[in-house]
């Protein structure tokens, strides 16, 4: 049902743990990924983990060269790109009244600005092959807003309103470009929050549990698959009933 | 008719699916060929692909018929 056979993905931020699982899901649904990050021996153990040939290509999107290299690498590795998964993020938290110029700017440089190149790079393939799916990991704190994360909140934010912009424009070409917006999803992170801060988060939780890399995994899975092909300029929020929309 | 136009009427006809005697000269290709402003975009992708050039955003821009898009790619390529 979620066949993902002869297609070809890119997938950034996959040394972390949502980009890892979601590679690993795309890998397992028949795909050949691409894995893309900043931490080779990261991406090395990921490739390992998939037991499958995955181009490795590291890159910092902080640094537009770098960015602008990492789809051309990605269609010499593996002859073009299907499937985007705009998954690297980062995080620069401070209050708004101390919020420095470079913790709004580095944010915004990775976790937008970097989507709207790559999202560029891709699309003149998928138009020729009249096929491609483009997926934005935002985050419910893109949609609810969070204190202390402006930065972060206009980059996931964007990113939904990016896609969604895109999405009208290339609809007709048979590309989906989607957003899923995770709530809190368990990690090394949430790993070492205490037991109260865990339950102050969860309290806002009605599944009562955080969510899995895993399951944000699946969600990419069918988004990427023939059958969402209907879905486009979607916001997939996946957080446990925390936000409703 | 030069190689040049035969080269562009047999893209603009694949691309926008339209019968190759309205490719005239003066066919605007949003006006008359039923082109939306993505073919275009696609249509100069095509272009450079095919006579191996680089097509500048300003150029594509005044890319509007099928003659401007003969004129440019013979000049491109002479």
């Amino acid at each position: 049902m979620f066949d993902l056979s002869g297609k070809r993905a890119l997938v950034t931020g996959a040394s972390g743990g949502i980009g890892r699982e979601i590679a690993k899901a795309l890998a397992a649904a028949g795909a050949t990924v691409a894995l893309s990050g900043t931490r080779v021996g990261a991406l090395e153990d990921t490739a390992k983990e998939i037991g499958k040939d995955c181009p490795i290509l590291p890159a910092n999107l902080s640094k537009l060269d770098e960015v602008d290299k990492l789809v051309p690498a990605a269609e010499a590795a593996m002859g073009g790109v299907d499937i985007l998964v705009n998954n690297a993020g980062m995080t620069r938290d401070n209050l708004f009244m101390r919020m420095k110029d470079e913790e709004w700017d580095d944010v915004i440089a990775v976790n937008l600005t970097a989507a709207f190149h790559l999202n560029r790079a891709v699309l003149r393939g998928m138009m020729k092959a009249r096929w491609g799916r483009i997926i934005g990991i935002s985050s419910v704190v893109g949609v609810m807003g969070n204190p202390g994360q402006g930065n972060y909140a206009a980059s996931k934010a964007g990113l939904i309103g990016m896609n969604k912009a895109l999405a009208y424009e290339v609809a007709s070409r048979n590309i989906t470009v989607n957003s899923i917006a995770p709530g809190f999803i368990a990690s090394a992170m949430t790993d070492e929050l205490n037991d109260k801060q865990r339950d102050a988060i969860l309290s806002t939780v009605p599944a009562g549990r955080l969510g899995t890399a895993q399951e944000i995994a699946g969600c990419t899975v069918f988004l990427a698959s023939d059958s969402a092909a209907y879905i486009t300029g979607h916001t997939l929020n996946v957080n446990g009933g925390m936000a409703m929309l | 008719m030069s190689d040049v136009a035969d080269r562009v009427r047999k893209i603009v006809v694949e691309h926008l699916n339209v019968d190759a005697e309205k490719v005239t000269e003066k066919a605007s290709f949003i006006d008359d060929l039923g082109a939306d402003s993505l073919d275009q975009v696609e249509l100069v992708m095509a272009f450079e692909e095919e006579f191996s050039v680089e097509i500048p955003d300003d150029a594509a821009e005044s890319i509007q018929t099928f003659g401007d898009a003969v004129a440019f790619l013979t000049k491109a390529t002479s």
